[in-house]
């Protein structure tokens, strides 16, 4: 399972110019503040278009200029957690996850009594129980995290695309979320890529640290490799100044 | 007999309101939909054009419809000459007048509501492999009802009150196109102060009611 994803935009005068592959693994894309990381995530899912490039996943081309084709968000494989999760507030917790219970290809209507087997195993899977009838502003912040990510993962997607959705969260959940994302990625066994401005979070986490430096790649590598060898002065100053790493 | 002619008017103001407010609302949401969500060329011009009966004279507003649907209107000499029915001087013009006067109310409101629907709401919901139509009824449509109901109210109240363009097309006809502010119109004019008296106190009691719904719900948009 890979996922090559090279593109091009401009935006508003920032040019976002990137290319990198990733496996089954966790990828972190890291960076400041309008690097293009959560640019990227968008380009991928199909919610904002790249000028030139393509987003290909296994052999399945999903956006290619050259051809003209570009699939659209709901016909791409992708779970996508939002940096504010984006839960419908007027659906209750299981009316949310059960929004998400859509066939991944598109082709056939799940059945009633799929859609909620599915949804019953989610609940039990991410620690909902008791919590189906409640309203998103009826519940914690770390609940709220496990809602998202049981309605992106209830379609069954081929990828986990997640846009910073541990920013808002303070430290001791944050650790905690961060475990429970790892757990969830090694059971369903699908590639992931989290967006994060944290660098500790990217170098605990991340089996491959992607960093992004005004719309460029500036290093891509697995967190000891970044360790032991900078590309340059931008990483070295990343590096030197995360705790974990000194 | 004059207490029935009173009633009579009550009951048809109520009666093209009512179906005047049913259109605006089909035809309004997809409309405050498309200008709200959609970008093509003549965006704006379609909301002026939608809008100009709020701040037009209702008389103005009247002219054109007459120009249109009158049996010799553009649109309204087809109908004749196919069905030898005009329009005009019929209840159903009264509706058409209100219709028109009270559908930017509906549109306007309810755009500002799709607009304030938190985007990346919508991008959830096309990531979770749902359609734009899907999306737009169980996403954007529940989040913008306080809108679209505020918007309904209000043009209720407007179809209610609608007196100049309902005039011109539908005139004056006691017992057929004599909607609650013409009846006040005639009834002042011939000094009938008591039945006017009633109507007014009516038309204000209407009006104030649905007001006051009308900013309950609009407070409350999400």
């Amino acid at each position: 399972m890979s996922l090559q994803v090279r593109v091009e935009k401009k935006v508003n005068g920032f040019f976002l110019d990137i290319e990198w592959q990733i496996q089954n693994e966790l990828a972190v894309l890291f960076g400041f503040s309008g690097a293009g990381k959560s640019m990227t995530l968008q380009l991928i899912a199909g919610l904002a278009e790249p000028d030139r490039g393509v987003v290909i996943l296994d052999d399945t081309v999903y956006f290619d200029s050259s051809s003209k084709k570009s699939a659209p968000p709901q016909k791409r494989p992708f779970g996508y957690v939002f940096q504010d999760l984006a839960l419908f507030p007027h659906m209750t917790v299981l009316q949310n996850i059960l929004y998400g219970a859509v066939d991944i290809s598109g082709r056939k209507r799940l059945s009633k009594k799929e859609k909620s087997d599915r949804a019953d195993e989610m609940i039990q899977r991410f620690r909902l129980t008791g919590l189906e009838a409640r309203y998103p502003n009826e519940i914690s912040g770390g609940q709220k995290q496990r809602v998202a990510l049981a309605r992106a993962l209830i379609r069954q997607p081929s990828m986990l695309l997640l846009d910073e959705p541990f920013s808002a969260l303070d430290l001791p959940l944050r650790l905690e979320m961060r475990k429970f994302l790892k757990e969830v990625r090694d059971q369903f066994n699908i590639p992931a890529i989290l967006v994060t401005h944290d660098f500790e979070e990217a170098a605990a986490i991340s089996d491959k640290i992607i960093i992004y430096e005004h719309g460029k790649i500036a290093q891509i590598g697995s967190p000891e490799q970044i360790k032991s060898a900078p590309a340059n002065r931008y990483v070295a100053q990343l590096v030197a100044s995360c705790c974990s790493f000194q | 007999m004059e207490e029935e002619s009173v009633l009579f008017s009550v009951r048809l103001s109520l009666q093209v309101a009512s179906i005047s407010t049913i259109l605006i609302i089909i035809s309004g949401i997809p409309v405050a939909y498309i200008l709200a969500r959609k970008n093509f060329k003549g965006r704006e011009f379609l909301d002026m054009l939608c809008t100009l009966p709020l701040v037009l004279p209702p008389t103005v507003t009247g002219y054109y419809l007459i120009v249109l649907f009158g049996r010799n209107g553009l649109i309204g000499s087809f109908v004749y000459q196919w069905t030898g029915w005009s329009i005009m001087f019929t209840w159903y013009a009264a509706v058409l007048a209100s219709y028109v006067v009270a559908l930017p109310l509906m549109i306007k409101t309810v755009r500002a509501a799709i607009e304030s629907v938190d985007r990346n709401l919508v991008n959830a919901s096309y990531t979770l492999g749902h359609s734009e139509i899907d999306t737009a009824l169980k996403v954007i449509l529940p989040l913008a009802k306080r809108g679209i109901v505020a918007g309904a109210v209000l043009s209720f109240a407007r179809s209610m009150g609608e007196f100049g363009a309902t005039l011109m097309l539908a005139g004056n006809l006691p017992g057929k196109t004599e909607t609650m502010p013409i009846a006040i119109y005639s009834l002042s004019g011939s000094g009938e102060w008591s039945k006017a008296h009633l109507l007014v106190g009516m038309m204000t009691l209407i009006s104030g009611i649905f007001l006051y719904i009308a900013n309950r719900y609009s407070k409350r948009i999400i």
